[in-house]
């Protein structure tokens, strides 16, 4: 382990100590994005487990989905992994302005596959196909296809949540950004590890798309 | 720094407002926080098991009714084990100690910290609502399994939130300890002269990253089943509720890791300690501690042989299980060893400790009887089960939380607590567990289910010794908090190195610790259990002594 982060360590008599130790935040957020992997690991497992037992019906149920709108949501959550990835190095090179740009294309895009997931869970629901206690399409489906929209909604819908969740964070360091307080130039670790959660949101993505979508 | 810091400014007195308390970032005084929490639970909890024993002294009706006591076994294990035993001794001896033992000002993460322990709170107030506020009580069993769970009229879904709130608040602790174990040891302390309770700290971190998260999301899925009906544990939807078992015991079964692995590593401080030796095969122990954690992923199926499963997948997993013991053993073997020829001293964490050893090899043997497949398909869901899990996780981590409370105590709140008491403390808590789980394993072998409110009048006898046992332990744990309560506030003051022990916590740190725990940050040179030589002169050449020696 490289012990070449910064690591000021005040050992004197004083009651308030400075301790920054940017790696070991880092550290603290892949520790994090571990548990997410493995949240969504569960949830991957299960998929797994039923795609054997129902494979026709997962079949069946893939062709229902809208390849269209799934795939314009992969290319847009790519392009915000890219800029991410550019708004951190424009920070890091002292260019407050494009980083704030390119943080806010970030944002956007998120905005952007959230529009198009409300209209693919909108149409879903006109067609009755959304899980329910009572009523609904979905309950007259075989068995199999029921599981795969059950996992459709689960899994999607807690991806979407983290999508959220990511552009309220990124939001936060936007605004922190501007002020110059907790992001700057010389400190971006927040940054960085509001990128890296981004990053994970997408790769998410990136298996759900071929699960649910691609492979019929 | 070599006399008792009572007078002085230390982290107890140094504000003494409650908002220094709600507010505060440090380690130290959130430990405290758990501890009182913890103990309210723990005392909660052994409550109800207490009345559970009153209820089976006979046959039919005793005191509570059928649907009471499907509720109090259910909330004596979410008590118990969801609030006591899995945060138990990382979130109090390892928030307090983990930092100072590696030679830190805090963990590396404060803020978080004190988010775990007020996730903690909030878990513990929704798991316990429906006792006081609620119309009915979960009575699903500890384990909440569906299709029961999914169906049953009494309330599971606070308890359910409870346990997802939990297991978030272990999770952060867990990142914590293993980045501060990575970033904040002083200089000069390397992994492997790192005290033996930070190991099992750093297994037990890694468990709670890795697993936690499993249960987490079989949660969320068995809360939407109830709210809005996704269907994948419903059998009429198409879910399979074995899956849900598969899920439930891929996070549970680490989970007693979690509990057992910083008992273990305690256990080894506290025989280096009283002992007075380096501690045998000090390096095996660290990597004992590992293999442990990592091998308890691949065993948890053995919950689950009954649950209808594939026989190849049952054997792989007796096989896992029966590996899993192979590095306990190590460790028993090992403690052993390092009081062969040592100058012991029956101070009362070590006498914990030695009760320990006896109870803990009892449940370790007896979880190998239940690891092997035909012998289980007799045992599974009797009282041998309930027994197996009584010895290890009471006997085992809840005895070791009891002798770090004895062993830190002093260092804790700078006062001493009566020896005399607390050695009667010990012997009750001995007779009393043995009288009360012993006659578990004969009623189990004979056949007698598990969560049963009736019972067959043979075991009835059992039963009455059972709860016989059950009033000297509880006499026993009141005895142990009268004692402290009492210690707390006399006028005996601890001494500095109280135990004359070696690892940083006692030799560099003030009795209690001030706020930043060291007046300098301790530079280390040697192993922690460096204690004077006193093998004899013909010397033993199995002895491995860490660093220089003094």
């Amino acid at each position: 382990m490289s012990h070449t982060a910064e690591h000021s360590h005040d050992a004197s008599h004083a009651e308030v100590h400075v301790h920054r130790d940017d790696f070991g935040s880092k550290l603290g957020m892949w520790l994090f994005l571990f548990t997410e992997v493995i949240l969504f690991g569960g949830l991957f497992l299960l998929y797994f487990s039923y795609r054997v037992k129902y494979s026709h019906d997962f079949h069946e149920g893939a062709m229902e989905l809208d390849l269209v709108k799934g795939t314009m949501n992969t290319a847009i959550l790519l392009t915000s992994s890219l800029t991410m990835a550019l708004s951190i190095l424009f920070l890091t090179k002292g260019n407050k302005k494009w980083s704030l740009i390119h943080l806010a294309v970030t944002i956007l895009c998120g905005f952007g596959f959230l529009i198009n997931k409300y209209f693919e869970y909108g149409h879903k629901i006109e067609l009755g196909i959304y899980p329910s206690k009572t009523s609904g399409e979905l309950m007259n489906m075989p068995e199999g296809q029921q599981v795969f929209f059950g996992l459709y909604w689960a899994m999607t819908g807690l991806h979407s949540f983290h999508v959220i969740v990511g552009m309220i964070l990124l939001s936060y360091f936007g605004v922190q950004i501007i002020k110059q307080t907790k992001v700057t130039q010389e400190n971006y670790a927040r940054l960085e590890n509001g990128g890296l959660y981004w990053h994970l949101v997408d790769l998410i993505w990136i298996f759900l798309f071929p699960l649910f979508y691609l492979l019929h | 720094m070599s006399t008792n810091s009572i007078g002085t400014v230390n982290y107890l007195n140094v504000d003494k407002s409650i908002w220094s308390w709600i507010y505060t970032t440090d380690h130290k005084r959130i430990a405290l926080m758990y501890l009182a929490a913890m103990m309210m639970f723990f005392l909660v909890g052994a409550g109800l098991g207490f009345i559970m024993r009153l209820e089976l002294m006979t046959p039919g009706k005793t005191v509570i009714d059928a649907q009471t006591y499907n509720s109090f076994f259910t909330l004596h294990g979410v008590i118990m084990i969801f609030l006591f035993i899995i945060p138990g001794i990382p979130a109090v001896f390892g928030n307090f100690f983990l930092p100072i033992q590696i030679g830190a000002e805090d963990v590396s993460f404060p803020r978080l910290n004190l988010l775990s322990f007020y996730l903690y709170v909030i878990g513990a107030c929704l798991a316990l609502y429906s006792i006081f506020f609620g119309k009915t009580i979960i009575d699903t069993g500890w384990t909440f399994y569906v299709p029961y769970s999914l169906t049953t009229g009494s309330d599971v879904m606070l308890p359910l939130i409870a346990a997802f709130v939990l297991g978030f608040s272990s999770i952060l602790t867990g990142l914590n300890f293993v980045t501060t174990i990575h970033r904040m040891r002083a200089p000069g302390m390397d992994f492997f002269k790192m005290p033996l309770f930070c190991w099992g700290l750093y297994a037990t971190a890694w468990i709670q990253v890795i697993a936690t998260p499993i249960i987490g999301i079989t949660i969320v899925l068995v809360l939407l089943e109830r709210t809005v009906g996704i269907g994948v544990f419903d059998p009429a939807k198409g879910g399979d509720p074995v899956l849900f078992q598969h899920m439930f015991w891929i996070y549970s079964h680490p989970a007693v890791y979690i509990m057992i692995l910083p008992a273990m590593g305690l256990v080894s401080d506290i025989i280096a300690t009283f002992a007075r030796r380096q501690i045998f095969g000090y390096s095996v122990m660290a990597i004992t501690s590992m293999s442990i954690a990592l091998i308890g992923y691949f065993v948890y199926a053995h919950h689950m042989f009954t649950s209808g499963m594939d026989d190849t997948a049952k054997i792989i997993f007796s096989f896992f299980t029966f590996l899993v013991g192979i590095p306990t053993g190590v460790k028993i073997f090992n403690w052993v060893a390092t009081m062969y020829k040592g100058s012991i001293d029956l101070k009362t964490p070590m006498l914990f400790v030695l009760a320990f050893i006896f109870i803990f090899s009892i449940g370790g043997l007896t979880g190998l009887v239940l690891g092997a497949l035909q012998t289980d398909i007799h045992l599974h869901d009797t009282y041998f089960v309930v027994a197996h899990f009584h010895y290890v996780m009471f006997g085992g981590t809840v005895f070791i939380f009891f002798a770090g409370l004895h062993y830190w105590f002093p260092k804790m709140f700078g006062k001493m607590y009566n020896e005399k008491v607390s050695k009667v403390v010990v012997a009750l808590m001995f007779v009393g567990f043995n009288t009360l789980y012993f006659p578990m394993f004969l009623m189990g072998y004979m056949g007698m289910p598990r969560r049963y409110y009736e019972s067959l009048p043979e075991y009835t006898t059992y039963h009455q010794v059972s709860a016989v046992g059950s009033w000297i332990l509880i006499l026993g744990i009141l005895l142990m908090v009268g004692n402290f309560l009492v210690a707390l506030n006399g006028k005996r003051m601890a001494k500095q190195n109280e135990w004359d022990s070696m690892t940083l916590e006692w030799t560099n740190a003030a009795t209690p610790p001030v706020t930043l725990n060291f007046d300098k940050i301790p530079t280390v040179t040697a192993g922690p259990y460096n204690y004077p030589d006193y093998s004899d002169s013909e010397g033993n050449p199995s002895l491995e002594i860490l660093g220089e020696k003094h």
